[in-house]
């Protein structure tokens, strides 16, 4: 079996139930691109460790009705924000929007906002080539379409607070959403997915951040589903000259979970910090797949992306540079480390350079480890005990990138989930809690 | 309290430890000193647990126990410290988790309560002050940019918080302007007590001056070659190690 006859129906209620033209050609469009791309073998390379054997499984079904749930996803504490609640991909409620913020649907689009989300979807980042952005455009049913004003500073941060009903097994959730910051605007865009369903789910999202000339965007984007929920999707984003892109990733939890994250450095002087932490465990797999395109002169780029594999956990990542020929003066890193915590972990990391310019500074490392004996020793000489050292030094690996973010809301909230997840015993991690 | 009897152990395959022998009581400070690559830090490390050293023979007991009994954590909990020569630098561990879970790990061995947070966190201030380091000290991670003079500190603030039965030294002093030697000093002139011993590995006379020995001890070629008190420091100060090599010869 295949994706495509898994969800054939899904793609067919979904197109008999619309009378905007466009948007169901847009979607035949991806639909019959999707079907005739051969579905990824072993040997394929952008799925080589990433088997999607997990999804074939099943019959999916996009989610009908009024969403069911009565969770509150993720929440932050003393961080007052802008709420913007999705269940199964359907936006339920939102707080009110601060000054020089808009919010549109897609499903509740006004016969001239049509034309803009036709333009604007058109002229969208997503890559027509890759697997799970074709799902997304074939199945799309809606889009939150996020536009931050001119010059704006959001004092609060935006939260799409995207949860997973109970009543979504066998569902598929494609969902996008684009984020438009104009010139010189800043904002602090939060994104969490949580789930309730305890049947198998299909989650596909895709986020664009549009980065106009000199804005600059802080953005998590908290991958927390855990179950039996498969997460297959991607951020994209577009940096304007002297942009400024500060993104931190997690991932935990879940059967599957794939990301696929480009940025395209399109603006000179534009900075990019791209940081993210995955720690599967049991046999839960996580993929990390980043691409940096830089296509013009003078931007940078710092990206540092670590990882603890436990049990007979799988991770992959796989890092790409490309500069193009005319990105002269990039200044481009990326570091992977991996921690494996379990002699059936495994991990698969690969690093990608392809740099057509000559006048750059470039830097890729990529290691797999286990904890150093030096620092272990430390520990035991002060009498602590080794499950309580390796459990404590595990953290540190992680908490070393959490200690690096700017709001303390995102550490206070993820400090605590991390430490409960390495404590095979709540007592080895008391000291971190 | 330590009776070391001629004590052998290698380093891959390579024997540094050649026929160690040497007795610590309660109450005394013991300075060891010789030349680089002597065995000096090699002796604590064999004596703190630590992997990679292989013990090929000889005796070590501990409060009439056999050491070599113990795992390193649990050396630990019996009392021994060690102030390692190079403290490592663990990013992402702040100072003040790894030294609760220092103290707990001891008391607890000990049959005492864990200490509750606010009593911990008023004690580790109030030795951080003794040791001379800032506050947010204890937020950082443990030993991550110190300066090689405030990792030192930091050993010797751990070995407060501990009140180990016997203190290991190694080269604590090395790295140290003058003021913060006498921080060190003072730290463990503080210590001295009629039940803990204390081994004082220095390469310099110069910390002795703070901390008056009981006895000095020459380590050299993987054993003791002299012992006298603190006049042999000053001795070796002046004419340095070779005239040993030739006394020993
Ligand atoms: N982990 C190790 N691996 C290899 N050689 C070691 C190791 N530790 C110590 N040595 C060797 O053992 C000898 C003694 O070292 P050490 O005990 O550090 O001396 P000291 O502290 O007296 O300067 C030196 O020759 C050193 O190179
Ligand atoms: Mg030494």
């Amino acid at each position: 079996m295949t994706l495509p006859l898994r969800a054939h129906r899904a793609h067919q209620t979904l197109q008999s139930d619309t009378d905007w033209s466009w948007l169901s050609q847009w979607r035949s469009q991806a639909w019959s691109t999707f079907a005739d791309t051969p579905w990824p073998t072993r040997k394929t390379e952008d799925f080589k460790y990433t088997p999607l054997k997990s999804l074939t499984n099943t019959d999916w079904e996009l989610p009908t009705g009024s969403a069911k749930g009565t969770g509150r996803g993720v929440e932050f504490e003393n961080w007052p924000r802008t709420v913007l609640t999705l269940i199964d991909g359907r936006l339920t409620d939102h707080d009110e929007l601060p000054e020089g913020v808009t919010v549109k649907l897609l499903s509740k689009a006004s016969a001239e906002d049509r034309v803009r989300f036709e333009q604007r979807l058109e002229a969208g980042l997503a890559d027509n080539k890759q697997l799970f952005s074709l799902v997304n455009q074939a199945l799309l049913s809606e889009v939150v379409w996020i536009e931050i004003a001119a010059n704006q500073q959001l004092e609060k941060p935006l939260h799409i607070n995207q949860i997973i009903s109970s009543g979504a097994q066998q569902r598929v959730i494609p969902v996008r959403v684009l984020v438009d910051v104009a010139n010189s605007a800043r904002a602090t865009l939060v994104e969490t997915f949580s789930s309730e369903a305890d049947g198998p789910v299909f989650i596909n999202p895709i986020t664009e951040l549009m980065l106009a000339d000199n804005a600059r965007l802080t953005h998590y984007h908290l991958l927390m589903e855990q179950g039996d929920v498969r997460h297959l999707g991607a951020v994209q984003a577009q940096l304007g000259a002297y942009a400024n892109l500060n993104a931190f990733h997690m991932a935990l939890g879940g059967v599957l979970k794939r990301k696929d994250i480009t940025v395209y450095h399109r603006g000179s002087g534009a900075e990019l910090n791209l940081n993210g932490v995955y720690l599967p465990r049991g046999k839960e797999h996580i993929d990390y797949h980043t691409c940096l395109e830089h296509e013009v002169p003078h931007c940078t780029s710092q990206e540092v992306f670590r990882g603890i594999i436990g049990d007979q956990a799988k991770a992959v990542f796989n890092g790409r540079i490309h500069i193009h020929k005319d990105a002269q003066k990039t200044l481009a890193q990326l570091s992977n480390k991996n921690l494996l915590t379990s002699h059936q972990a495994e991990v698969d990391t690969k690093p990608e350079l392809e740099i057509y310019a000559d006048d750059v500074k470039c830097a890729h490392g990529a290691t797999i480890s286990q904890l150093e004996q030096k620092s272990l020793f430390y520990f035991l000489a002060r009498g602590i005990s080794r499950p309580e050292a390796e459990v404590m030094l595990s953290f540190g690996f992680i908490n070393e990138l959490l200690e690096g973010l700017e709001d303390e809301p995102v550490r206070l909230l993820l400090r605590p989930v991390l430490a409960n997840l390495f404590a095979k015993e709540d007592i080895w991690a008391r000291h971190l809690l | 309290m330590l009776k070391i009897d001629n004590l052998t152990a290698q380093v891959e395959d390579l024997t540094i430890l050649n026929g160690l022998s040497l007795e610590v009581k309660p109450g005394e400070v013991h300075a060891i000193m010789g030349p680089n690559g002597a065995g000096k830090s090699t002796l604590g490390n064999v004596l703190a647990g630590r992997d990679g050293y292989t013990v090929t023979g000889g005796t070590v007991e501990f409060d009439g126990k056999n050491l070599f009994d113990l795992e390193a954590e649990e050396r630990a909990r019996a009392g021994i410290f060690l102030a390692f020569q190079y403290p490592v630098e663990i990013p992402g561990v702040s100072n003040m988790e790894f030294l609760k879970a220092s103290v707990d790990a001891i008391r607890t061995a000990r049959g005492e309560e864990p200490m509750s947070s606010m009593d911990f966190i008023k004690l580790a201030r109030a030795k951080c002050k003794e040791v001379d380091l800032p506050q947010d000290f204890l937020k950082r991670g443990v030993n991550e940019g110190f300066s090689g003079g405030e990792k030192k500190r930091n050993e010797l603030l751990q070995m407060m918080l501990l009140e180990p039965r016997l203190c290991i030294l190694d080269e604590t002093d090395s790295g140290l302007d003058i003021d913060a030697l006498q921080v060190v000093a003072k730290g463990v002139n503080d210590l001295r007590s009629p039940d803990r011993g204390i081994i004082v590995v220095t390469h310099y006379q110069r910390l002795l001056d703070f901390i008056i020995p009981d006895y000095v001890h020459v380590l050299a070629k993987g054993r003791i070659v002299k012992s006298g008190d603190k006049s042999l420091a000053l001795e070796l100060e002046k004419h340095g190690y070779s005239w040993i090599d030739e006394e020993v010869a």
